[in-house]
């Protein structure tokens, strides 16, 4: 790290005076205005970022408050009867909020302990060897298209959790439902929080665990008591990032969670209930021939402009996180 | 002696290794502590089982399903509305066309924003930071906002350009961009300061140096960024929902101001329709994806092993 640091003042001072001397042969031949122009059109690649963050929120914003003229935002945000394309009428996004939350819910009671536990694993328990071997495995499931996951919980996790459903807890899920879904989004952000926490735990010093293994401390001890604190912030970041990713993610709702927005929030968060996310509606509504400034069209982007705005707070809390423990250790 | 004085415990142990009885004062772990730390493993076995099960069982479920239509058929046949003429050509040679402008895009637009990031605004200053973190947020925003975005600015005015292959291209281009441009700093980052520091004194400006040093350097890793980056593209369904992908395609699109539709669309049109026949073929273009995802990383796993060097 050092010595980047200095490599690079040393650069910096070798561009602003090329000679080291006033030795005029060692000077530039010419004024050399191509390296300016290479500077600007670089800064114009890094700066297009700051304008596709710009053409979002511009894009989502200007429809948004034309939905707000003629819909009032308390009957938005607080209402729960949602149906926007059918009369009568009604605009109370709770309905299809919660039906967001209960999907995240349900993914994230699989994929928390599944994900800690690789995390765990990887990094406090395996060899070299089988870390090399298991960890592209565990990672090639994030590389598989959500289009692929949402047929899974179709073809194969809707039959096996009615077979499976014990009859004490009711009826069992129909075709739609939150359970199957959840379950498959929950299998899809395995690999993001075992990835990331498994980052922040490998950047614990080895100090704090050799500390209390000589304290007569077993492995579990040392990875639950020593590892993990330490290691916390990093943890959180990892499951904050993975809601953020549920609660955007698109097509594995559209296909498995079905599009029945519930008036009862609280149904919504029945694991066998079929329901409809934020994202399965703008996926939903939003195709092709939507048009232009129809009041469905301003619906679509009043609901991505809140879930924009969720996201964004969660990836804000996120990565603030991340580099801090980065910072700590480093 | 009193007990609880370290002394009495270094005598203990000396007299007992003396006797060679060591092993009772060492193994002293408390049964409860030893039976807990057990438990504790087989959980976190059986969380990695999960997790490389769940994959197992879906590419072999997507393999069992799709058998009766995995052959060289589904390749050649075109879209139709019966399932046994329907094949994947359309959508293949779409993917086609939207991935190359695709590539396109993303290799100099990312990995010019990684050299101006990296290489001339150094991390201490202002604008890099926010630029920085800009592209971090940029990462995680949801692919549908994308595709709305795509809808509101670059279908319909101001660009205009309608529902071709070309929108397609530009939308997915801004939502991947920031996995080049995270990877490409990456990559020279490992680049040491020497090798420019080396190119400097002997006279090369600053892009020269960049051009003919620190880029060689970095191929490897920044290529292993941008094929993630085309991987992830080819299985993103959602930002092409709202870009009005005719999904029944009866011609083959030819260029970047046709009408389209993509692999995973069409994927997800089959999954739609109530007949099994239809779910049959989705399951079968589902191992055609996989099988194209799984090569291309597999590529860039065996491209950062052979070419990565240690400086």
């Amino acid at each position: 790290m050092k010595r980047r640091v200095q490599s690079k003042s040393a650069m910096r001072r070798l561009a602003a005076n090329p000679g080291g001397s006033d030795n005029s042969r060692l000077r530039a031949s010419g004024p050399r205005r191509g390296e300016r122009a290479i500077y600007w059109a670089l800064a114009g690649c890094a700066g297009l970022s700051i304008v596709t963050t710009t053409a979002i929120v511009i894009s989502l914003l200007i429809p948004s408050l034309q939905f707000f003229g003629e819909v009032p935002l308390g009957d938005f945000l607080f209402g729960t009867d949602w149906s926007p394309t059918i009369n009568p009428h009604s605009f109370g996004v709770l309905a299809i909020v919660a039906g967001t939350f209960s999907v995240t819910l349900w993914a994230l009671l699989f994929a928390v302990p599944v994900g800690l536990g690789v995390a765990i694993y990887l990094s406090e328990y395996a060899s070299r060897r089988r870390r090399r071997l298991l960890k592209p495995l565990v990672e090639l499931l994030a590389g598989v298209p959500t289009v692929a996951f949402g047929f899974f919980a179709l073809s194969f996790l809707t039959p096996l959790i009615q077979g499976i459903w014990p009859g004490f807890l009711g009826d069992e899920p129909g075709v739609f439902s939150v359970a199957s879904a959840g379950l498959a989004i929950g299998l899809m952000i395995v690999p993001m929080i075992a990835s990331v926490s498994e980052d922040a735990m490998r950047a614990v010093p080895n100090a704090l665990r050799e500390g209390a293994y000589a304290l007569g401390a077993t492995r579990a001890r040392v990875a639950t008591r020593v590892v993990f604190p330490a290691a916390l912030s990093g943890i959180v970041a990892a499951i904050i990032l993975a809601i953020s990713r549920t609660v955007g993610e698109t097509m594995i709702v559209l296909i498995a969670a079905g599009n029945t927005p519930n008036e009862n929030i609280f149904k919504s968060f029945n694991p066998v209930e079929s329901i409809q996310a934020m994202t399965g509606f703008i996926g939903s509504i939003a195709t092709g021939d939507l048009a232009t400034g129809s009041l469905e069209y301003k619906t679509v982007f009043a609901v991505a402009l809140l879930l924009f705005v969720m996201t964004l707070a969660m990836n804000a809390v996120s990565i603030r996180l991340v580099n801090r423990y980065r910072e700590v250790y480093e | 002696m009193r007990p609880g004085d370290p002394r009495t415990a270094r005598a203990e142990v000396a007299l007992a290794s003396a006797r060679g009885v060591g092993t009772e004062i060492f193994s002293s772990q408390p049964r409860a502590d030893v039976i807990r730390a057990a438990a504790f493993s087989v959980a976190l076995y059986a969380a990695l089982a999960l997790a490389v099960l769940g994959l197992a069982v879906l590419v072999l479920d997507n393999l069992i399903e799709g058998a009766p239509r995995l052959n060289p058929a589904l390749l050649t046949n075109g879209t139709s509305s019966l399932p046994a003429n329907a094949g994947l050509r359309s959508a293949l040679i779409g993917t086609l066309w939207i991935i190359g402008f695709v590539i396109v895009l993303i290799v100099p637009l990312g990995v010019g924003a990684a050299v101006f990031l990296e290489e001339y605004a150094g991390s201490r200053s202002r604008v890099a930071r926010l630029i920085e973190l800009n592209v971090q947020n940029l990462a995680a925003v949801p692919s549908i906002i994308y595709g709305l975005l795509g809808l509101a600015f670059i279908a319909r005015a101001p660009l205009n350009l309608g529902f071709v292959v070309l929108t397609a291209s530009l939308t997915l281009a801004l939502l991947v961009l920031p996995v080049v441009i995270l990877v490409a700093r990456e990559a020279l980052r490992a680049v040491p300061g020497s090798v420019r520091e080396g190119s400097l004194a002997l006279g090369a400006t600053k892009w020269q140096t960049i051009r003919h040093q620190v880029l060689p350097a970095a191929v490897p890793g920044i290529a292993t960024g941008v094929i993630l980056a085309i991987s992830r593209a080819i299985g993103e369904t959602a930002p092409l929902v709202p870009l009005g992908a005719a999904t029944f395609v009866t011609f083959d699109p030819n260029g970047p101001f046709s009408r389209y539709t993509a692999l995973p669309l069409q994927i997800f049109d089959w999954v739609k329709q109530p007949q099994a026949e239809f779910q049959t073929l989705a399951a079968a273009a589902i191992i055609v994806m996989l099988g194209l995802l799984l090569a291309m990383n597999s590529v860039a796993i065996w491209l950062r092993n052979r070419y990565e060097r240690s400086w």
